[in-house]
C-alpha cells in the first residue's frame, strides 16, 4: 500500500457504510413482511401500540448505548424499573391522604421516580469506578438486589397504585400531542439528544475513547472516572423516566414487572451497530435495534405463523447474528 | 560470501568453529511495504559460540532475529539450518527445529504459573492427564539453574521484571533449543542476575548451543561475544572476532557517522528564565527526591537505564502518578493532579508507549489528534469544520503521510502515527513539552524530521524535556541531560560533559559527578 500524502482531496461526501445499513434494511423488512402478512400491521392504533410499548425499552436503550460505548455494562436496568416503579407508586399512595389526588402528589411521585433512579444508577457507578469492581459482577448483583427489594416491599404479590391516582395519571401514558401518545414523544425527544450527545459532544467522544482504550484516554486529559460515573447515573435517571411513563400505563407494579428488560436493552443496543466490547456507539442505531425487537413481537402477536411464546429465541437468535456481523466487519478491514 | 568467511580466524579457535555454521542468513533482505529494512544481511551462527548482534534502536537487529527465528519471512535470500535451505512458516516451526528467541518484551501469560508458562504448548502429559510433578520439578532444576529460587506456583504476575526474564530464559532452556537468540536478555536485570546468565551462557556454549545475543551494553558484548557484527541503517557494516574490536570501536561502527550529520546545530539557553522548577519530587519507590529546573527555549535530556524512573517522573509531573514534593512554573508554585490540570498550565507529555498510551488505533486521525484539546473545540457541540481546519495544519505542519484522511490510526506507519502524536500533544498549546522517547520504533529519515521537529519547538520557545534510551539521541539533542538511577537522578551534565562516556558512567553508578545539582 503506497503511502499518499494525506493532504490530498479532502473527501465530504457521504460515504455508503454497508454494515450501518444492515439494520436498517433489517427493519424495512420486517415493516414490508408485516403489512404482508396482516392488513392491520399498518393501522395507526398498531403502529402506536407498537411505539409506545417500545418506548420504555428506548429510553433506557440509549443511555445504554453510552454505558457500553464507554466500556461498560449494566444488567440491573429491568429490576431497577420495578424497584423504581414500585417506590413511585408507594410514595404516591403515602401521600395521597394528606394532599389528595392531584397532579401535585404525582409530580412528587414523577420526582421520586428519577431521583430514585439516579441514586440507584450512581450506586453501580460508584462501585464499578471507585470500587473497581466488574460491571458484569456490580449489575449482576444489583439486578438480584432491586428484585427482591421489589418483591419484598410488594409483600410476594402487586403494588397498585390508588385509583384515584391512577385515573388522573392515566393520560401520561395514552394521553400526546397532535395523536402522538408521550411515551413516543419522550423516546424520540431523548433519542435525538442521546445521537447529538454520542456524535458531536466531548462527553459522547470521551466515552468513545475510555471504550477504547481507557489508559490512552487519561493520557489525554479525559476524567476516565468521572465520565463512567455519568454514564451509570444517565442511565439511572433514564430508567427512572422509564418508569414515570410505565407506572400510569398499568398503575401497578410486581415482582415480574420489567423481567428480561435488561436483556431486551442490550440487544436493541447490539443490533444497532454498538460494539460490546466498547469503544464505538451509534444511538441512531439503538432506535433501530429497539423497533427491529418491538416489531418482531408484534408480527408474532398479529399473525400465527409462528407462536409468539417463541419470540424470546427469535430475538435471541438476532442478537447472536448482530455480533457475528460485527465480527466479519471488525475481521474483513 | 559472507563477511564473516573472510575474516582472519584468531582467538579460541575451536575444533567445530570451521565446520558448517548451525544457523545462516545469507543474503537475506526485508521490506515492510515500500521501505526497505534489511539489506543484504548474511550471518552465520556456529555451535558452541557466542555471536553479538550490535547496533542503535532501529538498524534492524530485531528484523534479523524475527526473520531467524520465524517470527518473519524474509522477502529475499536463504535462512540455511545445518546447511540446509528451510522456510519457517512460523515460530513455532522454528522451535522445533530448535530455534528459539528469548524477547525482549516479556510473551509470559500473566494469569498463569511460572510452571505453567515454562512448560505452555509443550506440557509434559502421563497418559492424557498432565504430569504437574515432573513439570514442576523440571521447572525447579531450571529456576534453581539461573539462581531464581521462585516457587514454580507462584503466578507470573507477582514476579517481578528481571525474575521474569529469567522465567522467559528458563523457557527457552527447557525447550532445549540449539540456536538460542537473545533480544537484550539483560535490558532488565541487575548485575547480580546478569552474571548468572552469562554463567548459564558458558554452560550452554559448552553443550554446542549457538548463541546470539543483543545487547546495548557494550562492556557486556566484548566480554562474553565470540565474534561481532556490527549494524547499521538495516545492514552488516562490520563482522569481527573476539578482540579485534574494543568498545570504542563498536560504538563507532555502530553510529557510523557524525553525529552533526544527523542532528541540527545545538543552541544554548543558559541565561533563559526557569519555566519549570521540580523539588524534592517523589513518587513512592519509583522516584526519589528528584530536582531539576527547565530554562526557557531549552532542550533538557533524561538519559538513565529502563526502569531508572524516568517515565514515572514525568508520568508523575502530569499528574498520572501520586507524587509529593514541589512543582513551580514560570515561579508559581503549582500542584498537579490531573493530565487535564497539567495542560491547563501549559504541561503536556508525549508517553512512551504510543499503542497503549498515546493513540487511539481504532479511531481516525482527526478524533485522535483532537482528543487532548478537545475543549478548544466544543463549545457545547464540536465543531467539526475547526477539527479538519486543524488536521490540515497538522499534517502539513508535520508531515504526516497517510494512505486517506479517515484511515485508522492503527494502520499507519510508526513513523507517522508518532507524528499524529506530537501534533496532538502541541494543539493543546504548551509551554513545556515533555517527549518520552521521541523515535522509539521509527525509520531513520522520519527520526531525523523529528529532531528538527524538537528543535524547532525549542526555537518557538517552547521548553522541551527529552526522555531517550537512545544515547546517540540524547547527545546530539539536548544541551544539558539528567541522567537517572533507580529512581534518582545520579547527575547533571552539560557541555563538553554531554557523552556517552560520562552519561554511561552515571547511569551504571559507576560514578557520581553532578555539576548543577549540588
Amino acid at each position: 500500500m503506497a503511502d499518499t500524502n494525506a493532504n490530498a482531496p479532502n473527501k465530504t461526501g457521504f460515504k455508503l457504510d454497508v454494515q450501518a445499513l444492515g439494520p436498517i434494511l433489517a427493519l424495512v423488512a420486517l415493516i414490508v413482511i408485516g403489512a404482508l402478512l396482516n392488513p392491520d400491521f399498518l393501522a395507526s392504533k398498531n403502529i402506536t401500540n407498537v411505539l409506545s410499548r417500545s418506548s420504555f425499552i428506548g429510553i433506557i436503550a440509549v443511555g445504554m448505548t453510552f454505558v457500553i460505548t464507554a466500556g461498560g455494562l449494566d444488567l440491573s436496568v429491568g429490576s431497577m424499573t420495578a424497584f423504581i416503579a414500585g417506590i413511585m407508586i408507594m410514595v404516591m399512595n403515602a401521600l395521597l391522604p394528606g394532599l389528595g389526588a392531584g397532579w401535585f402528589v404525582i409530580l412528587i411521585g414523577m420526582g421520586t421516580g428519577l431521583l430514585v433512579g439516579a441514586l440507584a444508577g450512581a450506586a453501580n457507578g460508584f462501585l464499578i469506578t471507585r470500587m473497581s469492581i466488574e460491571a458484569f459482577i456490580v449489575t449482576l448483583g444489583s439486578m438480584v438486589i432491586f428484585r427482591s427489594l421489589v418483591t419484598w416491599l410488594a409483600d410476594g404479590g402487586t403494588i397498585s397504585l390508588n385509583f384515584s391516582i391512577g385515573s388522573l395519571y392515566e393520560p401520561v401514558y395514552y394521553g400526546g400531542l397532535f395523536g402522538i401518545r408521550w411515551p413516543i414523544i419522550v423516546f424520540a425527544v431523548v433519542a435525538i439528544i442521546g445521537e447529538i450527545a454520542m456524535r458531536h459532544t466531548t462527553y459522547g467522544r470521551h466515552c468513545s475513547a475510555i471504550g477504547s482504550n481507557e489508559q490512552v484516554a487519561r493520557f489525554s486529559a479525559v476524567h476516565v472516572q468521572r465520565v463512567r460515573m455519568t454514564t451509570y447515573v444517565v442511565l439511572g435517571i433514564l430508567v427512572g423516566l422509564a418508569s414515570v411513563l410505565y407506572v400510569p400505563r398499568l398503575g401497578s407494579a410486581s415482582n415480574s414487572t420489567g423481567t428480561l428488560w435488561e436483556l431486551e436493552t442490550i440487544a436493541a443496543v447490539i443490533i444497532g451497530g454498538t460494539l460490546l466490547s466498547g469503544g464505538f456507539g451509534r444511538v441512531w442505531g439503538t432506535v433501530v435495534g429497539v423497533l427491529i425487537l418491538g416489531l418482531i413481537d408484534n408480527i408474532l402477536n398479529l399473525t400465527d405463523l409462528v407462536s409468539p411464546y417463541l419470540n424470546g429465541a427469535i430475538q435471541g437468535l438476532i442478537i447472536i447474528l448482530a455480533v457475528v456481523l460485527q465480527r466479519a466487519r471488525k475481521t474483513s478491514r | 560470501m559472507s563477511p564473516a568467511n573472510v575474516m582472519p580466524q584468531t582467538g579460541s579457535s575451536q575444533a567445530q568453529k570451521p565446520a558448517a555454521p548451525k544457523l545462516a542468513l545469507r543474503n537475506v533482505q526485508r521490506s515492510f511495504g515500500p521501505i526497505q529494512i534489511l539489506y543484504d544481511i548474511s550471518i552465520e551462527l556456529h555451535p558452541g559460540e557466542v555471536h553479538a548482534l550490535i547496533g542503535e534502536n532501529g538498524a534492524g537487529k530485531s528484523t534479523a532475529m524475527k526473520i531467524m527465528s520465524g517470527y518473519l519471512a524474509a522477502s529475499d535470500g536463504v535462512i540455511e539450518l545445518d546447511g540446509k535451505p528451510v522456510t519457517f512458516e512460523r515460530s513455532r516451526e522454528a522451535e522445533a527445529m530448535g530455534v528459539t528467541l528469548i524477547h525482549q518484551e516479556f510473551n509470559l501469560a500473566q494469569a498463569l504459573s511460572v510452571e505453567q508458562n515454562i512448560f505452555l504448548g509443550h506440557e509434559l502429559k502421563k497418559g492424557w492427564l498432565l504430569d504437574h510433578a515432573s513439570m514442576r520439578a523440571q521447572t525447579r532444576d531450571l529456576l534453581e539453574g539461573l539462581e531464581t529460587p521462585l516457587d514454580p506456583r507462584i503466578k507470573t504476575s507477582d514476579i517481578s521484571v528481571p525474575e521474569k526474564q529469567m522465567v522467559e530464559i528458563a523457557k527457552a532452556l527447557s525447550r532445549k533449543a540449539r540456536v538460542l537468540i537473545m533480544d537484550e536478555p539483560t535490558a532488565a536485570l541487575t548485575t547480580r542476575e546478569t552474571a548468572v546468565l552469562f554463567k548459564q551462557i558458558e554452560r550452554l556454549k559448552a553443550e554446542g548451543t549457538a548463541i546470539l545475543y543483543t545487547s546495548h551494553k557494550l562492556d557486556e558484548v566484548a566480554r562474553i561475544a565470540d565474534r561481532v557484527t556490527v549494524m547499521r541503517d538495516g545492514r552488516i557494516v562490520r563482522t569481527a572476532e573476539r578482540g579485534e574490536m574494543n568498545e570504542d570501536q563498536m560504538a563507532e561502527a555502530m553510529v557510523g557517522r557524525e553525529l552533526s550529520d544527523m542532528f541540527p546545530r545545538k543552541h544554548h539557553s543558559d541565561g533563559a528564565d526557569p519555566v519549570l522548577e521540580v523539588k524534592n519530587f517523589t513518587i513512592g519507590t519509583l522516584v526519589k527526591d528528584v530536582s531539576f529546573t527547565l530554562r526557557r527555549g531549552e532542550i533538557l535530556g533524561f538519559a538513565g537505564l529502563v526502569g531508572s524512573g524516568r517515565t514515572e517522573l514525568m508520568e508523575g509531573l502530569i499528574g498520572v502518578r501520586h507524587s509529593t514534593g514541589s512543582v513551580a512554573i514560570n515561579g508559581a508554585p503549582i500542584h498537579i493532579h490531573s493530565v487535564e490540570a497539567a495542560m491547563n498550565a501549559g504541561l503536556v507529555y508525549l508517553p512512551e508507549d504510543r499503542k497503549e498510551h498515546g493513540l487511539i488505533l481504532t479511531q481516525d486521525m482527526r478524533r485522535n489528534l483532537t482528543l487532548l484539546a478537545l475543549k478548544k473545540f466544543s463549545n457545547i457541540l464540536i465543531d467539526s469544520k475547526a477539527e479538519e481546519v486543524a488536521l490540515d495544519k497538522a499534517i502539513e505542519e508535520f508531515d504526516i503521510r497517510a494512505p486517506s484522511r479517515d484511515v485508522l490510526v492503527g494502520n499507519m506507519s510508526g513513523g507517522n502515527q508518532q507524528k499524529v502524536l506530537l501534533a496532538k500533544i502541541m494543539l493543546a498549546d504548551p509551554q513545556i513539552v515533555i517527549i518520552d522517547e521521541p523515535t522509539r520504533g521509527i525509520d531513520v529519515g522520519t527520526k531525523q524530521q523529528f529532531y528538527t521537529f524538537i528543535h524547532r519547538l525549542a526555537d518557538e520557545g517552547h521548553s522541551v524535556i527529552v526522555i531517550s534510551s537512545e544515547m546517540t539521541e540524547v547527545i546530539g539533542l539536548c544541551d544539558r541531560v539528567c541522567v537517572m538511577r533507580r529512581g534518582e537522578i545520579a547527575g547533571e551534565v552539560n557541555g563538553a560533559d554531554v557523552n556517552e562516556d560520562t552519561i554511561v558512567r552515571l547511569a551504571m553508578g559507576l560514578d557520581k559527578k553532578g555539576n548543577g545539582n549540588g
